[in-house]
């Protein structure tokens, strides 16, 4: 093997293992700045070993029985320890230790990864952090790209990730997967991360930079970890089949100028197969679990009726007017409201979805959200009330903040025709 | 590890209760108390008296000055604590969820800084 094709099996074994060696090392050692020291310095040893030795058999125990003990060795040589203190970290240490490597199968690395994943995501940190510690620790991008990816200069994330990292260590944040009565509280705010990272690489705002492919796809890694995790957990195999469902439509969802194309009007042939047979799989599943009803899963079927459609023509608009009423009733909120009315004018007419979110504006929650103004408009449009639907669009063109949204919007206005109808 | 537990809850909302409310709230502390001491977490916990008792000192300049009141105006004030034995922040949050106060007031979980050894 020359010395570059060793380098990238090495860098492919890095990027695939990365996360689990660093999870069980954060046990053992009990902290993630160490773990994080120690996983370098096994991966520095590897690059220098595995050209000649060649790849161990297992590289992921390899990896984490280097930095282990090369994290004793440090402890060993550290001067600050006193000899007390000293004693017990290496007792600890290697008594962790001697239960883990050599005889570690999957399931104890999959406990660790579930470990810090709930660790990264736990309610007592903030939502950036959250994102960031997930990122960082559980996918293993390098602060430079969190950063990127946030918009924001390396430094600024490497302190967020700091002080995140010290408010696990300070507040005594368990390494820990919560117990059975928290469980299912602390997995939604897991997928609410999770899902978090796709939607920032969903965004409109942004949407088309090469760090929101890459965010979609992280955050897919994500959902499929924790399904390897967590089997046959609907919210899981809902938000994974909703991700994948939604990134499937990627390549025909903005125009060469950066134009937002609507769902209708996106050519389908640019949908990804692979993925919408994927999400199309999981979706079935996820609501075939007794007893389980998610909203991701709920939003996933949505998301397969409109895949499932050949010609826009073909779409099951009562179907969805009934996955909407389910989603009303498990998550009630002026956007699943909102969503449900424009769903109700394909089936019912643009009157009766008039109705709908005129009452939705008269409760007053939304009247400052563009897209019940936007949505007005298209209705009052359809019915033949061109001055009120320019109206509507100039409040939604008012609210609306996004470039590619406001030319949207324009476009609408400029199509209407002059003069009521009636 | 150790957590202060403090209860910030509204004076004026708890001056207004009844006094069979204020009855009802004292035993479910009772319990909550003996709760924690049976289960070796209790390690110091008491109410305090309204802020209106309250004296702030502050030394500027070698200068000792106290004055009357807290030190800020808020919504909720601080109205009593518990200094708890916990193995992690989510046993003290599990702590923290149970005493009374937190179904009206807030209860903020503060790990203690004990000196390096």
């Amino acid at each position: 093997m020359n010395a570059s094709v060793a380098d990238r099996a090495v860098a492919v074994v890095f990027r695939r293992e990365a996360g689990r060696v660093l999870a069980t090392l954060i046990r053992l050692l009990g902290d993630f700045d160490s773990a994080e020291e120690a996983r370098q310095e096994a991966f520095t040893a590897a690059l220098e070993q595995w050209p000649a030795a060649g790849v161990p058999a297992n590289p992921c125990a390899w990896l984490i029985q280097t930095g282990r003990n090369k994290a004793i060795d440090r402890i060993r040589r550290d001067a600050v320890f006193r000899t007390k203190i000293l004693d017990r970290e290496i007792a600890s240490a290697e008594a962790d230790a001697d239960a883990v490597p050599e005889e570690a199968d999957d399931s104890t690395f999959g406990d660790d990864r579930l470990r810090l994943i709930f660790t990264c995501c736990h309610p007592a940190l903030s939502g950036e952090a959250h994102v960031a510690l997930t990122l960082r620790e559980v996918c293993g991008l390098t602060t430079q790209a969190v950063a990127r990816a946030f918009l924001v200069s390396e430094e600024t994330m490497a302190q967020r990730l700091v002080r995140a990292k010290k408010k696990i260590r300070d507040a005594g944040i368990p390494y820990e997967t919560p117990e059975p009565a928290l469980f299912n509280q602390r997995i939604h705010g897991v997928l609410a991360v999770v899902y978090g990272v796709f939607t920032e690489g969903y965004a409109v705002t942004t949407g088309t930079r090469l760090v929101d492919a890459e965010l979609c796809g992280e955050a897919i890694r994500l959902g499929r970890l924790l399904d390897e995790l967590l089997p046959a957990n609907a919210a899981v195999l809902g938000l994974l089949a909703l991700m994948l469902l939604h990134d499937a439509r990627r390549p025909a969802r903005v125009s060469r100028d950066g134009d937002v194309i609507l769902l209708e009007d996106q050519d389908r042939t640019l949908w990804n197969q692979a993925k919408i047979a994927e999400g199309l799989v999981l979706v079935d599943r996820a609501l075939s679990i007794p007893g389980q009803l998610s909203s991701y899963a709920v939003q996933a079927a949505i998301a397969a009726l409109h895949v499932r459609a050949r010609k826009k023509e073909d779409t099951d608009w009562p179907q969805i007017v009934g996955l909407y009423e389910v989603l009303l009733r498990l998550h009630p909120s002026p956007v699943v409201e909102l969503n449900h009315a424009v769903a109700v004018s394909m089936v019912d007419g643009a009157a009766r979805a008039l109705d709908l979110v005129d009452s939705l504006a008269a409760r007053g929650q939304v009247s400052e959200y563009h897209l019940l103004h936007a949505a007005r408009g298209q209705f009052l449009q359809q019915l033949g009330r061109p001055l009120e639907a320019r109206e509507a669009y100039r409040s939604a063109l008012r609210l609306a903040t996004l470039e590619p949204e406001r030319r949207l919007l324009r476009a609408r206005i400029d199509g209407l025709p002059p003069g009521d109808r009636a | 590890m150790q957590y202060l537990l403090l209860i910030y809850t509204s004076e004026a909302e708890m001056a207004a209760r009844t006094a069979s409310a204020i009855a009802s709230l004292t035993a479910e502390y009772t319990d909550f108390t003996k709760g924690i001491i049976k289960a070796g977490q209790f390690k110091a916990g008491d109410r305090l008296k309204p802020t209106s008792s309250a004296t702030t000192v502050r030394v500027r300049n070698g200068q000792m000055a106290a004055t009357d009141g807290p030190f800020a105006e808020t919504r909720e004030q601080l109205g009593g604590y518990y200094l708890v034995e916990a193995k992690n922040l989510d046993e003290a949050i599990a702590i923290a969820a149970r005493i009374p106060g937190a179904k009206h007031g807030s209860i903020e979980v503060r790990p203690t800084w004990p000196p390096e050894a």
